[in-house]
């Protein structure tokens, strides 16, 4: 691989993988946010207003600190489609700029005007208001999320364009970009993984105030609004999302699916490997563990369906990194499984009264913090790792669309900082939200004594 | 078409540096005239709510840019790489100095992020100054339609410039001016008391230097682009800037000795509006020169992206426009009105 090619891939990836840490922890909390914000709403004892209105303050606080860092480290995203892919900027700019500029357009300027107000103008506004701000800085990031995940889907699957003279990709059909079918299917996947984050970040850490006999109230309704959320959340992200989404990749990218299963031959009645490493210079998985005829059955719907294998297409045309991809997909399919059955067994103890007692179950809530964000940084390689060797899924190649004109060195000396930078950044923001478990939703002011900034 | 998305884009980013533009001066100017711990958090509190705003009008015009001409983005972008990297290093830093600070009512901590908030201002502020600069002067474009600027090479307007040389340097040095000039005003209508006080006169102090530079950048830019008059002679009407420059400067004075803050500031930002008009409407319709030949030059006919993207983009653009300019009169009307002293500490 060409190493300028090769440092700006990493650069991208590095900066992407690192951002989206934050986008999916927002976009996952804010409705709960919305939720907590409700229940304080339908309250009409000023205790349990009280209550619920602290817990969401703490919420906003942790949101607050991850905006932030969700913000700082997005507008590099935008910039490095410029900085470090200018041919590909110039091949499909005048495409995805439309849904890239909207973003900003429809999003961002929702939300950071209701984000300032959700924050700070809790007393100046009525609670009713309040709410709608909430609500506002949640549809704000969710259209956010739409945006992007079109522009992906551009890339994943162009629809909505013609081939201008100079070659470059130019708008033919708005709606069809915007209403890309992919993009769909794409964006429920994505979004449910990321309700899937917020709502096993906030019930392990309900888990944890109730583990450690802190702030027990409290400790409860996470765990409770968690678990319940994170239930439907998680049963989404399965059916119908993810498997809508296989059977796209099935039928619009067949080659990628055969590198995420670690299919080599073709084959009826194909089957699924849960456990294997894949070994590209023989062909087989080794260590195997599958079941039979599964794979034809989930993406055909018949046990004897053919599933087409790597071998089937030229070589010039597979994923340049199968183990990675393969690796990718079953970090994130085998972690979802998991997720299903914590929160499946946690929402019928909760329903048998017995959860909030059960400490294995807490223990098992509060360890489970960080594996979503694993599983959503898998699903993402996944979807990226899977669309190589293109850029564009048959337009363009990624080797073709990077800046020539920005030599690996400068790259490198880049891609460096921006470790430094980050590495700065995840030490102060795990130092802030640690902070603010400490201190817990008790310290949260009431509102008498909540500041209104004027 | 092709003449309305440059001027979308041009009020953008003009909207972008009138609006940051106070923000990014209330930080060059946050830790000379806010001494005490309570005047520099009044600071922050004038900017809290309002700062995260302005800069989504970067974002935004980053992506108009963008979608409307592809090719100029790419070309500016992957050639103007080095300082684009720092600018957004520099963003990273003063978003947390003012976002974190709050959190932690430590000294040492907030001492720390007092400093990473001031001193990314300062460096903001010159290199944006300088990127306009670097635009006006050109860059060295090959027939591809791609170059590449290292930070500096002998700091000579020459065949061979880097991002940095005497002029852009000196765009720097009047962006820095004109910006904490902007920010003082900003910060003189938002407060009161000695920091109220300490802005009005640092704002005059900067006043005669704002008038001695503008006549000055203008001289020199006519020295190193003797066709940005051209513009001017094919239509008349491009006089009217100078008028405005020099007519805002005139009212800011005034508003200073009448001590009205709300019409200092909006001269102010209508002074900076002006300049950034002259200098597009020189350009026009050059929206990146090449210094390598004017046939090289990046025109918004040959950057822009095709007619019906265009077209169908002034209909989103439009109503998406509108929201957000909802979205801005009712926040500021939110938070209009004095910050005043012993408020507390937010939450």
């Amino acid at each position: 691989m060409d190493s300028a090619l090769l440092v700006h891939r990493l650069h991208f990836a590095f900066t992407a993988t690192f951002h989206y840490l934050f986008p999916q922890l927002t976009m996952g909390l804010a409705p709960l946010i919305v939720i907590l914000k409700t229940l304080a709403l339908r309250s009409h004892d000023p205790a349990r207003v009280d209550f619920y209105d602290r817990a969401a303050r703490f919420w906003a606080r942790i949101f607050g600190v991850s905006f932030v860092v969700g913000v700082v480290t997005g507008i590099p995203m935008e910039f490095q489609f410029g900085t470090n892919w200018s041919h590909f900027s110039r091949f499909a700019g005048g495409v995805i700029g439309q849904t890239l500029a909207m973003e900003g357009l429809f999003a961002f300027f929702l939300e950071s005007a209701f984000l300032g107000l959700f924050l700070y103008g809790e007393k100046r506004l009525s609670r009713w208001a309040h709410w709608g701000a909430a609500m506002a800085v949640f549809l704000g990031s969710w259209l956010s999320g739409y945006f992007i995940i079109a522009t992906d889907a551009w890339m994943q699957h162009p629809v909505g364009f013609v081939r201008a003279g100079d070659g470059s990709a130019q708008l033919s059909s708005f709606w069809a970009l915007v209403l890309n079918p992919w993009a769909q299917w794409q964006y429920a996947h994505n979004m449910s993984g990321a309700g899937i984050t917020g709502a096993f970040v906030m019930a392990s850490i309900g888990a944890f105030y109730l583990l450690s006999g802190k702030h027990v109230e409290y400790g409860r309704l996470f765990v409770k609004v968690g678990v319940l959320a994170g239930a439907v959340f998680c049963i989404l992200q399965i059916f119908p999302t993810g498997d809508a989404q296989g059977r796209m990749v099935a039928q619009n990218q067949p080659v990628t699916l055969a590198a995420m299963e670690g299919l080599f031959d073709s084959a009826p009645g194909a089957p699924i490997v849960l456990i294997g490493q894949p070994n590209v210079e023989t062909g087989k998985i080794d260590n195997a563990i599958s079941v039979p005829n599964m794979l034809s059955f989930l993406t055909y719907r018949r046990w004897n369906a053919t599933v087409q294998g790597l071998n089937a297409f030229p070589k010039d045309q597979w994923p340049d990194n199968i183990p990675l991809l393969y690796f990718s997909y079953h970090i994130m399919v085998g972690l979802g499984t998991i997720f299903i059955a914590v929160t499946v067994v946690s929402v019928f103890l909760l329903w048998r009264g017995k959860l909030f007692s059960a400490r294995w179950m807490l223990w098992i809530l509060l360890l489970s913090l960080p594996f979503p964000f694993i599983a959503n940084t898998a699903g993402w390689m996944t979807a990226e790792l899977g669309r190589q060797p293109w850029l564009v899924y048959g337009l363009m190649r990624t080797a073709d669309g990077y800046s020539k004109s920005v030599s690996a060195a400068n790259g490198i000396f880049t891609l460096i900082g921006f470790m430094g930078m980050y590495t700065v950044l995840a030490i102060l923001f795990l130092f802030l939200v640690n902070r603010e478990i400490e201190r817990g939703p008790e310290a949260q002011p009431a509102l008498a004594e909540v500041v209104e900034v004027s | 078409m092709e003449t309305l998305w440059f001027a979308i884009v041009a009020g953008m980013l003009t909207a972008y540096v009138v609006l940051d533009g106070f923000d990014l001066g209330a930080g060059v100017i946050y830790l000379v005239v806010a001494r005490t711990n309570e005047e520099r958090h009044m600071i922050l509190r004038a900017i809290g709510p309002v700062w995260d705003g302005n800069e989504v009008w970067l974002i935004a015009a980053g992506g108009t840019l963008y979608f409307a001409f592809p090719l100029l983005y790419a070309s500016s972008f992957s050639g103007f790489y080095l300082p684009l990297m720092i600018v957004l290093w520099l963003l990273m830093l003063r978003g947390i100095g003012i976002e974190f600070r709050a959190h932690i009512h430590d000294r040492v901590w907030q001492s720390f992020f007092d400093v990473v908030f001031s001193a990314s201002s300062i460096v903001l502020t010159i290199v944006l100054g300088a990127a306009l600069g670097n635009v006006i002067r050109g860059v060295p474009l090959g027939a591809d339609g791609y170059f590449f600027l290292p930070l500096w090479t002998d700091f000579r307007v020459s065949a061979n410039p880097g991002v940095l040389d005497w002029y852009t340097v000196m765009a720097g040095v009047v962006a820095l001016v004109t910006l904490t000039a902007h920010g003082a005003h900003y910060v003189a209508l938002k407060t009161r008391g000695d920091l109220g006080r300490r802005s009005r006169r640092l704002a005059m102090l900067l006043w005669p230097l704002q008038l001695v530079l503008t006549g000055l950048s203008f001289g020199l830019t006519l020295l190193i682009q003797p066709a940005i008059l051209d513009n001017f002679r094919t239509y008349p009407i491009g006089w009217l800037v100078p008028v405005v420059v020099a007519g805002s400067l005139a009212a800011i004075l005034w508003a200073m000795f009448r001590e009205k803050e709300l019409i200092a500031f909006l001269a102010s930002g209508l002074y900076i509006v002006a300049m950034l008009v002259g200098a597009v409407f020189a350009l026009y319709p050059a929206v990146l020169p090449a210094s390598t030949g004017a046939q090289f030059s990046l025109t918004i006919y040959t950057a822009a992206a095709a007619h019906y993207g265009l077209g169908v983009g002034l209909i989103w653009w439009s109503i998406g426009m509108a929201l957000a300019l909802g979205y801005f009169v009712f926040v500021y009307r939110m938070f209009r009105g004095k910050v005043e002293m012993g408020e507390g500490h937010g939450y």
